[in-house]
């Protein structure tokens, strides 16, 4: 049996009284990562012709400094593009995303993606070894890097530094890759399906080490899964995304409990069709 | 090279040359291939445009005047922007301009070299040397761009993930795609490079035929042959790195962004056609 991982234990509450900031309503508090209105039509291949399709329709949500955020919902929800928009890989079509109380779109494109770090579904990896894809971001500044130190954040062995990156198992490759968005010292975490590649033991030990970075370096994370384990086991908040559309946000616990809609519980008891 | 150096074709001649088609279009009718009618298509098209060209290389030539020269070097320049667009796969939107700028600078780096500093000709617009050396140097570097964009294509839909990866990374897009990049000029020079390793060996140049047949030594006719082959390695490398930045700026948006193009592809034309309208 794989044991199941440990559970994030932390509360919103608690991160807001630990921070800076004394609470929600301080007017010097700005969320981490703040989404107002945005919407995206994006066109899309449908069989012979290209369809302009609202993939994202008038969400609005904030994620607090120090928390993790879960964000959920079937497949073709639009939870990565929602995401993939938070560093600018995309731009929503109308809406505002800021970060920590500045509009993205006006800060330098490399910067926000330096302080928004992002890991994917299937680890890319960049030519070489694994020290060149750990310094790859540092590097691209003209900044020193200690590889090794970013190794030992996600419990990758040292001598695994000069090995090529390919030679490394998938569960390997994908620490490595968060290594690699720790190595920019991020502000905030994004990964999308950071697990779906991974067996349950990978996954685990992936699901363990962002508990442990969020606690450990108050680091805030936005986690795209459909594995509602996954994000019953690391997060603190959950936002459910349906068609594009947010149905529900709130404290993680609250939503596992007893989901606030009937679309929420029907999603919980895995009624909604991928294709919804 | 005096004219009456060589055997002029007379029209009967030329008739005569149809023999040849004759031989093409029976073994087409014998073996079953159905190519009778292209042939005889292809046949007419290969009298026409070369009766064309002929007489209006013949007019340029007698006019012998500065701007008909240039006129037809931007003529031919923009047919070869369009025919290296023609040859993508996906989405043409944007190229077209961005494969003439390419060409044009590639040819008139190159053209400017040979006729100015190599071979001196005077007046500079001398068709007899401008037309066929710009000819050269325009098809070669036609096929130069043809092949960087196709390829940078080819390349970015390949490696989206690591292209990704590394723009999620702080990286600009110029260094992101690097390794994509890098392919693509290699498989513009190629072509160029292997024609420089087997020249001679294999077959005579065109060009050399050409000046062989005309009277010139064979002697004479190899330099000339030399400077074309360094020529057209100048002008492909040159057009072709020209066209990989430009191919950058077409498939990136300024954000750093993939284009949305490389997911539609082909259908991206009609799409921002239909947005524009």
């Amino acid at each position: 049996m794989v044991p199941a991982p440990e559970e994030c234990v932390h509360s919103s509450d608690d991160i807001v009284n630990e921070g800076r900031f004394a609470s929600m309503d301080d007017p010097a508090y700005a969320p981490a990562v703040e989404l107002v209105h945005v919407s995206k039509t994006k066109p899309v291949l449908l069989g012979d012709s290209v369809t302009q399709l609202q993939v994202i329709g008038d969400v609005s949500f904030s994620v607090p400094k120090g928390e993790i955020l879960a964000l959920v919902g079937p497949s073709g929800s639009g939870k990565s593009t929602l995401l993939r928009m938070m560093n600018r890989l995309e731009d929503p079509s109308s809406g505002q995303i800021s970060l920590f109380g500045t509009d993205i779109s006006s800060l330098d494109v490399r910067e926000l993606r330096r302080r928004v770090g992002m890991v994917f579904q299937t680890p890319a990896l960049i030519a070489g070894t694994v020290a060149d894809n750990v310094s790859y971001g540092p590097r691209l500044r003209g900044e020193d890097c200690d590889p090794g130190e970013c190794l030992d954040l996600v419990r990758l062995e040292r001598d695994l530094l000069h090995r090529p990156a390919t030679a490394l198992s998938v569960g390997q490759q994908q620490r490595m890759c968060i290594a690699r968005a720790l190595a920019n010292r991020p502000e905030v975490l994004l990964l999308d399906e950071p697990t779906s590649a991974l067996d349950q033991t990978a996954a685990n030990t992936v699901l363990d080490l962002v508990c442990r970075l969020n606690r450990e370096m108050g680091l805030t994370v936005i986690m795209v899964t459909h594995l509602m384990e996954h994000a019953r086991a690391v997060g603190t908040r959950v936002v459910l995304l349906v068609r594009g559309a947010k149905i529900e946000e709130g404290a993680a616990n609250a939503f596992f409990a007893s989901p606030a809609t009937e679309i929420g519980r029907r999603f919980l008891q895995g009624e909604l069709s991928n294709e919804c | 090279m005096n004219a009456s150096a060589y055997i002029h074709i007379s029209l009967i001649d030329l008739l005569i040359a149809l023999l040849f088609v004759g031989v093409t279009a029976l073994i087409s009718y014998w073996q079953h291939l159905g190519l009778e009618r292209d042939i005889a298509i292809g046949t007419v098209r290969t009298f026409v445009q070369l009766l064309t060209v002929g007489f209006v290389l013949q007019r340029l030539f007698d006019a012998s005047r500065w701007y008909w020269v240039v006129l037809a070097l931007a003529i031919m320049t923009t047919v070869a922007g369009y025919n290296a667009v023609k040859r993508q796969a996906g989405a043409k939107q944007g190229l077209f301009a961005m494969t003439t700028a390419s060409i044009a600078t590639g040819g008139a780096i190159t053209l400017i070299l040979v006729i100015g500093v190599v071979l001196r000709v005077l007046p500079w617009y001398q068709p007899q040397y401008v037309i066929p050396i710009a000819g050269m140097v325009i098809g070669n570097s036609m096929n130069g761009a043809a092949l960087v964009v196709n390829r940078f294509h080819s390349e970015l839909t390949l490696r989206r993930s690591e292209i990704e990866a590394s723009l999620a990374l702080g990286a600009p897009a110029r260094e992101a795609a690097a390794g994509a990049l890098r392919e693509s000029l290699r498989a513009a020079m190629m072509p160029t490079v292997n024609s420089m390793m087997t020249v001679g060996l294999v077959q005579l140049p065109g060009m050399m035929t050409g000046q062989i047949i005309s009277g010139a030594s064979p002697l004479d006719a190899v330099r000339y042959q030399v400077v074309v082959m360094l020529m057209i390695a100048a002008a492909t490398a040159v057009t072709a790195m020209t066209a990989a930045f430009g191919a950058l700026r077409v498939f990136f948006t300024p954000a750093q962004q993939l284009s949305p193009r490389l997911e539609l592809g082909r259908h991206w034309d009609a799409y921002v056609g239909r947005r524009q309208s």
